[in-house]
């Protein structure tokens, strides 16, 4: 059974037809692109996928699981994570309660034992602590995690911390919408070995929106390319990028 | 004990330093008092500073940390003062003062939380300007009703009334609670500077603790991105509903207090109309939004300051308003930030924003 | 039956002045995306200028509008351009509506220093032949008559100035996307501040209007019809002229009903109550669009 399965899903905004007969099946770790022109309706898939727009048409199953319609907050219990087009990081919160936040719902107390203070308080608090950092180790993020505000971080790394927050929901499939995006090539590459190194230790299976094509080619296994929310072609990256009408609706992208 | 040690961090140790500034103030007034400094004026001022230094933390909780705002919790103090003054005088003599009064602000708590919970429902689904318009007038109208409601018991039970109090209740085993716009009147004078420093004590507690903690990081997610706390799983309408209902809670206290100081207590709207709100308002901006100990600084001067520089008592309003025009276009303008930080001005507007998400360093 | 006629003509005379003050509301938050929570207290300025200057200095009256006109549309330029302008790129709403509650504030407190706090007695503007009409079986007072005539050829106007001027349309440009707008050409500035020129200066009308309707004036005069008529532009749905009309028109009815037919106190209490039901059922009102967050 594929990870995710996703059959001919369709949203319209009034007249527009901004994604329309959409099929996608992604097996268990895999690493996946979703590419194409701007405006093609990537980021819109991502917000059928995520709960945040609901479909007209189509369906949409998690691990067997249908998950079509379901809220944000369903979908994300049910396993899936998501990074964002614009940096959505909890400003005014330090790097470490960032990740704490993506905890959430993993390690829970009362409110009474917050305000009272209770043993619960500590005891899990002391956990979070622990598997917070632990995440933030992968991305070298740890140091002064928990003086440093979210958003004096410099650009590359508030991405990563993204990452590092949708990871601690503890997803089964994670979405990252152009996580590459304003990056310099160094930047880029060590995104790249952070998401093979994700992919490796924790056996997740990824999702990716992009427009580096370095990253795209370096990295995911297969492709779909999606155009005037319809999907063009879709298959093994090499050849997917090779194919003439892909290269004709970039016209020139590189 | 050892896990203990390790939380002891930054944070708990600068909350301690907001408990500490509460237990000077209380000692350095005490001391003052007993030599006989203290004038009649001042000592009258003690009970009321500490509801406006309770109310600017519960306001706090809903502005600072939910990042919403609510220009109508002179509201939630106004029930928490009747609920109060009722069971008070209902009691009368029944019981110990001592533990009837913590009975009467309990209940004075618990009844502005249910208000603050059923208004909260429907409320806090609204956007932020239509949310701050509702809360003004939800303040107006608990205000109103209150003040247009007769209230009277018998052999019979309770009755209530919109236009009079004539032929409410029996009238030889009658008595009138709350006589419309004549209020409660006879409600006992328990409160105290001590119950005053007492009550904010654990205010701050319940609303530190709060913050700093898995449900305070939950609300603060909303306030900072509410679709990223979405898709993180954050269950937006019961934090949103915990920081608003414990803060009503708070704003109850804050009331009960207010009662039990008073002969007479009437639902007003020099006392509990949305001017009051906006007082409170202006204390959490001065403060540093979210910063709970300078909006109990804040709190203490603006009502201080007025009474003492008597001569500025007709433009205190006018020089509230200035000053919050200026402290808002001080700290928002994205000039005048840069031009801040960039010569390390104003260190205590920016705690928030520059140092790590605590408020107060 | 008569009476019944006679309390909704009242309640559409009243509800025609909240029409024009929720018209200023409404076309400031669709243009400038802002609560400005002291439009009522520029009314009330509006009404001291031409009280100030018809009673003490016995201006005519028609001058004395266009005085009121004029400085309550300077002061609204000038609150927009010292309060609220720096606080446009915030990035926060709350910013700008804490600051709006000041900018009240300041007006209330101002007035009450400058004119003091007691009552002054407003003399109407209406002549005093048609102060009372017999139209029919109805006593209709003229303010009535005014207030709802004003009212409909201000929105007349209005509509015609936005889809048939350069300007009204560059503020319906600004108002569906401000970038755009300014990639286009336009001056999101100049634009602003029209809108709040045009709002404020009907502001003053309806200043002039409510005070010839119940004499009283003070400080606060202002403040509560600005939030009754907050809640009619929110009921039409915010942004929308025509539901600010409705909106202002139905408030009216429904206030003088409740004040006559249950109780003054519990008026004000009804009508919040009306803007509270209505954000639960439709929070974008009448004929308000339901604007998608972009995730």
């Amino acid at each position: 059974m594929a990870l995710l399965e996703v059959n001919h899903l369709a949203i319209q905004f009034g007249g527009l037809r901004a994604v329309d007969d959409f099929d996608l099946t992604i097996e268990k770790g895999e690493l996946y692109g979703l590419i194409g022109p701007n405006g093609a309706g990537k980021t819109t898939v991502f917000n059928l996928l995520t709960g945040e727009y609901k479909p007209n048409e189509g369906i949409i199953k998690l691990d067997g699981e249908n998950i079509t319609g379901k809220s944000p907050i369903e979908i994300n219990k049910a396993g899936i994570a998501r990074t964002f087009q614009n940096i959505r990081l909890f400003k005014q919160l330090t790097v470490l309660d960032n990740v704490k936040v993506g905890l959430h719902n993993h390690y829970r107390y009362s409110t009474a034992a917050s305000i009272l203070r209770l043993p619960s308080y500590y005891r899990v608090e002391k956990e979070m602590n622990e598997k917070a950092y632990e995440l933030l180790k992968v991305f070298h993020l740890d140091r002064d995690a928990d003086t440093t505000l979210a958003s004096n971080l410099p650009y590359g790394a508030q991405r990563k911390l993204e990452i590092a927050r949708a990871m601690a929901t503890g997803p089964k499939l994670l979405l990252l919408d152009e996580p590459a995006a304003g990056m310099n090539p160094n930047e880029t590459q060590e995104l790249m070995d952070t998401i093979s190194l994700i992919r490796k230790d924790f056996g997740m299976t990824i999702l990716l929106i992009e427009h580096d094509m370095k990253l795209v080619s370096g990295i995911c296994e297969k492709l779909t390319v999606l155009n005037f929310g319809r999907i063009l072609t879709q298959g093994i990256t090499k050849d997917v990028l090779a194919d003439p009408e892909v290269i004709k609706a970039y016209l020139g992208d590189d | 004990m050892k896990e203990r040690a390790a939380l002891i961090d930054r944070t708990s140790r600068n909350d301690f330093v907001t408990y500490g500034m509460v237990i000077a103030a209380f000692v350095i007034v005490q001391i003052l008092s007993s030599m006989g400094v203290l004038t009649n004026q001042l000592q009258g001022l003690l009970v009321p500073l500490c509801v406006y230094a309770i109310m600017a933390v519960s306001l706090n909780l809903v502005v600072g940390i939910l990042g919403e705002l609510s220009i109508g919790h002179a509201g939630f103090m106004c029930v928490g003062a009747f609920v109060s003054a009722l069971f008070s005088n209902q009691v009368g003599g029944g019981m110990p003062s001592l533990l009837r009064f913590i009975i009467a602000i309990l209940l004075g708590g618990i009844f502005a939380g249910i208000f603050g919970f059923l208004i909260g429902v429907p409320v806090l689904r609204l956007n932020g300007d239509y949310l701050a318009i509702v809360t003004l007038a939800f303040g107006e109208i608990i205000k109103n009703i209150i003040n247009a409601v007769y209230i009277g018991i018998d052999g019979r039970g309770l009755h209530a009334s919109l236009t009079s109090a004539n032929k409410l209740v029996d009238a030889e085993t009658g008595v009138i609670l709350i006589n419309g716009p004549q209020g409660i009147t006879g409600t006992p004078r328990d409160s105290s500077f001590l119950i005053g420093i007492l009550l904010l004590l654990v205010s701050l507690v319940i609303a530190l603790n709060l913050t700093h903690s898995r449900d305070g990081r939950a609300i603060m997610s909303i306030r900072d991105n509410h679709i990223a706390a979405e898709s993180v799983g954050i269950n937006i309408t019961k934090y949103k509903l915990t920081a608003f209902t414990l803060s009503a809670v708070i704003a109850g206290f804050a009331g009960a207090l207010y009662a039990h100081n008073l002969a007479t207590l009437t639902a007003t709207s020099a006392r509990f109309g949305y001017n009051m709100s906006i007082m409170f308002l202006v204390f959490v901006v001065l403060g540093g939004i979210g910063n709970f100990r300078g909006g109990i600084i804040a709190a203490v001067l603006l009502t201080l300051i007025p009474e003492l520089l008597r001569f500025l008592s007709n433009y205190r309003m006018l020089i509230y308003a200035i000053i919050l025009i200026v402290m808002m276009i001080i700290s928002w303008n994205p000039a005048s930030r840069a031009f801040m930080e960039k010569h390390r001005l104003g260190g205590h507007l920016f705690k928030k924003k520059n140092t790590a998400g605590k408020e107060g360093e | 039956m008569v009476t019944f006629i006679e309390n909704l003509i009242n309640g559409l005379s009243m509800g025609s002045i909240y029409a024009i003050i929720a018209i200023g509301y409404t076309m400031v938050y669709g243009i400038a995306k802002m609560l400005n929570f002291a439009h009522g207290d520029i009314i009330m300025v509006g009404s001291y200028a031409a009280f100030i200057m018809i009673s003490t200095l016995g201006v005519p009256v028609p001058l004395g509008i266009l005085g009121s006109v004029i400085i309550c549309l300077c002061l609204g330029i000038m609150i927009e351009k010292i309060a609220y302008k720096p606080l446009r790129n915030a990035g926060s709403p709350l910013a700008v509506l804490i600051t709006a509650i000041g900018v009240s504030y300041f007006l209330q407190n101002g007035a009450m220093l400058v004119f003091g706090s007691n009552t002054k007695s407003f003399t109407s503007v209406i002549p005093a032949s048609i102060q009372t009409m017999q139209i029919g079986p109805f006593q209709v007072r003229g303010i009535a008559v005014v207030s709802i005539l004003t009212s409909l050829i201000l929105v007349g106007i209005l509509q015609t100035f936005i889809g048939k001027t350069r300007p009204g349309q560059a503020m319906l440009a600004c108002s569906q996307d401000r970038a755009a707008a300014s990639l286009m050409g336009i001056s999101v500035n100049n634009t602003i501040t029209l809108t709040f020129a045009i709002g404020s200066a009907m502001a003053a009308i309806a200043g002039v209007l409510m005070c010839s309707y119940s004499p009283a004036l003070t400080p606060t005069t202002g403040a509560m019809p600005g939030i009754k008529a907050f809640t009619a532009a929110v009921f039409g749905g915010i942004g929308s002229i025509p539901g600010a009309m409705v909106g202002g028109l139905v408030l009216g009815i429904i206030e003088q009903l409740s004040k006559y037919y249950i109780s003054q106190q519990v008026s004000d209490a009804i009508v919040f109550g009306v803007l509270i039901i209505i954000l639960l059922v439709k929070p974008t009102g009448l004929f308000g669009k339901v604007i998608q967050e972009k995730v």
